[in-house]
């Protein structure tokens, strides 16, 4: 098995330096039929990993600033408007209060979010809040998030992100693909897709609350980093249910499945729901548990939220000052 | 850098302790030791104190009372003193005792969850989530059979003064099982917690006073073997409850016999762990933590012995391999580990020279290269492959987070390599493929048997196990019916008849051709391996014929015909209720000749025999009638899966019966046996011993399938020893005199097999069939979990 990539799972800590993307591999059948999961094992994992792992005082606290540079900011409303994106890249760009991070000793960490996610639409205007800074764009792409308008119309939409400076895709999968089990078409899509970003990064969003039953799950992520993914993703943030800690697990444990196959690393994004510092604890935790220390950073990690911020920083007050913070001590996204 | 900067680059965890300072308190408050809790107060006890150390550290955590037999003796008087006004309290003042009991348990969980991982060295995390909140469970679901029992189990009594000895593994969870059940039924208890783990059942009985608890309902007392071997020598003791190795439960077993005491004991395990090539792989290697690395694999159903199929041995092994990478050892009260400490030195020695052992028959030991602390009893999670099925690894109970692998090719070899030990306790199935599991699941000796999970528990669901792993239940209506009685079947008639006085100058039975009977084995008439007969006589003396003198030989090949006729335990109950239909229409036809027989061998009027014969017909009747109905419900459990229990066979019955009423009492013991699919080696009566071998021919006609009912005539206790001896028998239902009776229950030591001995007491077998009484003792109970969700 060959490692193309830096910060193994076993590796002492976490990597700071970009892996190499997956480049995917021919599709095989074979590799998506062997995936199995046993949904109320996975659930039962889950259950006792809270009580098995958690993080107090200091190191609930570097976790929590380790979670800010993990997050997509996003905002995916109809009514978004350049003034509302330019805030949200403000915010980006100095998640935490200015005194806080002094006081936490990370000020010249000049910590950011890991980007700024937005329909298409609001790209440019991003970018350019963004400028003189690495934090990237992220589109949500190709008719997110239903995935049903035209193939050809999908393709463009991603070549359009790319060319407006987007530089990550998240582009949603054709559920009927999953629903009816035709994993070569999802690998045809998404490899597509993929070749359509360019050296933009793609995160396949597999929309798990719409699959219908938890192998589905594994299968769809299996044939998502099959057609290159850099990322897999839960969920929109549209659907019925969206990220869950058991979801993820079956996804993070296909990523691991695919990284002793190929030796490719593929990131992982949980989106939707996430909105308490305590359960992007659980997340981070669960990484570390399942892949290990190379998916806490924000190439392989990723969390897809928009409220989530707001409890961190109340939290991150709260360590420093022992009591409980209010929202509107901390500036607006 | 600040701390926070530095973690922020290590993303390490840090410590998140549980404070254990109210514990603390409450140990300083009793600093001068323990006294033990008889008749509702505190008594100093008379052996001196022991002291109770802290696993995870060495340090000495208290002081607890040695309860010597005298204390013991002041113990079961309370107990005594208090079971005429308990057992006579209504079931709902009673069920209000146990909820009270259960609401205050959920009060203190958090002090409980302290104190019992302190005292025993297990994680917080499985104090606070799993021991504790299964604790309070049992007691809600006991307070409601409490309040049921007179309409859901009429006219069945309790037993008496039950005395109780748990183990160290589940200290509070082990006293709830045993406790709760015997209570609600109207029992008094003598307990007596584990030496190194008595801090909780203390605590529990301050709970006790608090709830109020009728004094003397509950009495605990502390010490060593030397109490607990007091407990079970007092005569005053109806049953003995215990939890605990099978090598002390051979003792209990060995020092009860012939006392009459009601038994049931939980006893060791090396229970299997099968996973087949289609199960969900990481979620397997989960579930391995899950049933071999919970309480540091100090659990009597541990997954201790992982089958796995050959195609992915190496994948689930790597697997494995990888999670236990990331495992934490360390501080019981750390909020950040997985497994905590062994509960003293001497586990911590014992474990480390069995794999020792391993090791040196050739074993390969893996431990994964984890941060341990350096005091303390703790061991690292240790994985063992590389061995044969004779390995110590292998085969023995560890009783500690040690796992050894073997792989099978097929799912038949699975189950060999899976029942090919002397225990049964539980077991655990791994396949996304619910026909193949299931199908392991039917065929698994065990008591329990998880599908795609492991370790679960549940008051509702009933625990124990097959073979040497022990018998009786906990849990369920079957833990219930451990500490009840039914009406008595027992008579003050004698089961055993004085030897014939040869009567010389009588004349010998007319009208009978010599017919030579042999013993009936395999189906098959079988010359007595001795070559010799035996003169038997009719009641008034004269000579009836002789029959064979059965051996040890005999009893040995009827055992191995009673073992080849295994197909008929797993065939349908209808199959075997159409063969004892059969059997009763076939004995019908030949109603006249038995009768004349009965009269002019065993004596009585021809009204009398007709009446026997009659009944014999009719009980044949009612096994067939009960083989398809002996079932119980699926289990209500609060978690999401279904959770059944099935009534299987022992397997062999060695059935010793009386001498009055040869042919009835004959059949009301051999029919429900084999309705519930065992298959039966029997020792009519000495004294008649004609009507069974009158029965060869009926057998015969009713296409009873070879090997089910084997029968071997001669001397009755001779018999009885030989087959109570035979490890391949799994139970022993005995019908002779008191010394007898003892006799057969010392023997069975060897296998622990299940003994139903009438104590030189007689039985009205033309009254009660005592069919439920007779079908319960013919099964066991196994409980199949199997969660479900997609």
């Amino acid at each position: 098995m060959a490692i193309h990539a830096v910060g193994r799972s076993d590796a002492p800590a976490p990597s700071h330096n970009e892996p190499e993307r997956n480049p995917g591999v021919p599709f095989d059948a074979s590799w998506v039929e062997a995936v199995r999961v046993n949904r109320s094992a996975v659930e039962r994992r889950i259950d006792s990993l809270g009580g098995r792992r958690t993080v107090k005082k200091d190191w609930q606290a570097a976790w929590l600033l380790k979670a800010v540079t993990c997050m997509d900011l996003t905002t995916l409303a109809g009514d978004d408007t350049p003034g509302r994106v330019q805030r949200l890249c403000a915010k980006a760009k100095h998640p935490i209060r200015r005194d806080l991070a002094e006081a936490l000793g990370v000020a010249e960490l000049n910590l950011t979010v890991g980007a700024v996610c937005v329909y298409h639409e609001m790209v440019e205007t991003a970018v350019k809040a963004l400028e003189g800074t690495n934090i990237p764009v992220a589109a949500v792409s190709t008719g997110f998030p239903a995935g049903l308008s035209p193939f050809k119309v999908r393709l463009a939409e991603i070549g359009e992100s790319v060319a407006a400076g987007a530089r990550e895709i998240d582009i949603v999968i054709s559920r009927r693909h999953v629903l009816t089990g035709d994993w070569a078409a999802l690998y045809d899509e998404v490899k597509a897709f993929r070749e359509a970003c360019g050296p933009a990064h793609l995160k396949a969003i597999i929309a798990t609350g719409e699959l219908g039953a938890a192998d589905k799950v594994g299968k769809a992520s299996m044939a998502c980093m099959m057609a290159g993914a850099d990322f897999i993703k839960t969920s929109t943030g549209m659907e019925g249910v969206n990220a869950t800690l058991p979801v993820s697990l079956i996804m993070v444990r296909q990523i691991r499945d695919y990284l002793e196959r190929t030796g490719w690393q593929v990131g992982f994004k949980p989106a939707g729901g996430i909105r308490a510092a305590k359960t992007a604890l659980s997340y981070l935790t669960l990484m570390k548990e399942e892949l290990g220390d190379a998916w806490l950073s924000p190439h392989l990690f990723r969390f897809g939220a928009s409220a989530l911020l707001g409890d961190i920083e109340r939290q991150l007050e709260h360590f420093l000052t022992g009591r409980y913070s209010a929202a509107h001590r901390h500036p607006l996204g | 850098m600040t701390r926070v900067a530095e973690i922020f680059q290590t993303m390490e965890y840090g410590p998140a302790p549980e404070s254990a300072e109210a514990v603390r308190a409450w140990l300083a408050k009793h600093e001068d030791g323990f006294g033990l809790f008889v008749g509702g107060d505190w008594v100093k006890a008379t052996g001196g104190t022991l002291s109770a150390l802290e696993p995870a550290t060495g340090n000495p955590l208290a002081r607890v009372g040695v309860a010597t037999p005298k204390d013991v003796d002041r113990a079961v008087a309370s107990a005594r003193a208090a079971f005429p006004v308990w057992s006579k309290t209504s079931g709902h003042e009673r069920a209000k005792v146990l909820y009270a009991l259960a609401r205050l348990i959920q009060k203190q969980s958090r002090f409980l969850a302290v104190l019992e991982s302190l005292d025993n060295g297990k994680p917080i995390r499985e104090t606070r989530d799993i021991d504790v909140p299964l604790v309070a469970r049992h007691f809600y679901y006991h307070a409601g059979w409490a309040q049921l029992l007179d309409e859901e189990l009429p006219g069945r009594k309790p037993l008496g003064v039950v005395g109780q000895i748990i183990p160290w593994n589940f200290p509070l969870l082990m006293l709830a099982w045993k406790i709760a059940p015997a209570i609600a039924c109207g029992n008094t208890v003598v307990l007596k917690p584990a030496e190194h783990t008595s801090l909780s059942a203390l605590y529990f009985a301050e709970l006790c006073q608090e709830a109020g608890v009728p004094a003397g309902v509950i009495n605990i007392v502390t010490g060593a073997g030397e109490t607990g071997q007091a407990i079970v020598d007092h005569p005053d003791v109806a049953k003995i409850a215990f939890t605990g190795s099978t090598e002390v439960g051979k003792l209990i077993r060995a020092r009860t016999a012939g006392s009459g005491k009601s038994l049931t004991m939980e006893l060791g395990g090396k229970s299997p762990f099968i996973v087949l090539e289609d199960a969900d792989l990481d979620s397997a290697a989960e579930g391995l933590v899950d049933a071999i690395w919970f309480n540091q694999g100090e659990v009597c159903c541990a997954g201790s012995r992982l089958l796995v199929e050959e195609g992915v041995a190496d994948k689930l092994v790597a697997k494995l391999k990888a999670r236990l990478g990331q495992f934490r050892v360390g501080d019981p009260l750390d909020k950040v580990i997985d497994m905590g400490a062994l509960v003293a030195p001497v586990q911590k020695e014992r474990v480390s020279a069995l794999v020792d052992q391993s090791r040196s028959e050739g074993a390969e030991i893996w431990q994964p290269d984890i941060a341990m602390p350096t005091e303390g009893s703790f061991y690292p999670p240790t994985l063992i492959t590389g061995v044969g099925t004779g390995n110590t690894a292998w085969c023995e109970e560890i009783f500690g987070p040690v796992l050894t692998v073997m792989s099978f090719r097929s799912v038949k070899e699975a189950v060999q390599l899976a029942n090919n030990s002397r225990y049964g306790l539980a077991a655990a199935v791994w396949s996304q493929d619910i026909n193949r599991a299931l199908e392991i699941a039917a065929e698994l000796k065990a008591g329990v048997v998880w599908v795609n999970t492991a370790n679960q528990f549940d008051a509702a669901a009933p625990f124990g196990g097959y073979k040497e792993s022990g018998f009786g239940r906990e849990g369920g209506r079957a833990g219930l019916e451990a500490y009840l009685q039914s009406e008595s079947l027992w008579t003050d008639d004698p089961a055993v008849l004085p030897p014939a006085k040869p009567n010389a100058g009588g004349a010998p039975v007319a009208g009978v051709i010599d017919r030579t009977p042999r013993n009936y084995i395999g189906g098959k008439q079988t010359r007595p391996d001795g070559g010799s007969t035996t003169e038997v006589y009719t009641a008034d003396g004269r000579h009836a014929g002789r029959v064979g003198e059965g051996n040890r030989k005999d009893i040995r090949d009827a055992v191995e015909a009673a073992f080849a006729a295994e197909s008929w335990s797993s065939s349908t109950a209808h199959n075997r209720a159409q063969i004892l239909y059969y059997w009763a229409e076939n004995l019908a036809v030949r109603a006249e000749e038995f009768e004349a027989r009965l009269v002019a061998v065993a004596g009585g009027s021809p009204k009398q025999a007709a009446a026997g014969v009659a009944r014999s017909i009719e009980r044949l009747f009612a096994a067939a009638a009960w083989a398809d109905k002996y079932e119980s419900p699926a289990l209500k459990v609060p978690s999401k899966q279904l959770a059944v229990t099935v009534h299987e066979p022992l397997g062999i019955i060695g059935i010793v019966c009386p001498d009055p009423q040869p042919l009835l009492s004959f059949v009301s013991l051999v029919a429900p046996a084999i309705a519930m699919g065992n298959r039966v080696v029997v020792i009519p009566s000495q004294r008649f011993p004609l009507l069974a071998t009158d029965l060869y021919q009926v057998l015969e006609t009713s296409d009873v399938p070879a090997g089910v009912i084997n029968i071997v005539t001669g001397e009755r206790d001779v018999l009885a020893k030989t087959l109570s001896e035979h490890d391949q028998v799994d139970a022993l239902w005995y019908h002779g005199s008191v010394e007898g009776s003892r006799a057969a229950e010392a023997a069975s030591v060897g296998n622990l097999k299940q003994t139903w001995v009438n104590g030189g007491r007689g039985r009205d077998w033309m009254g009660k069939g005592g069919e439920r009484e007779t079908m319960r003792r013919a099964t066991q109970v196994k409980t199949i979990w199997v969660p479900y969700g997609s």
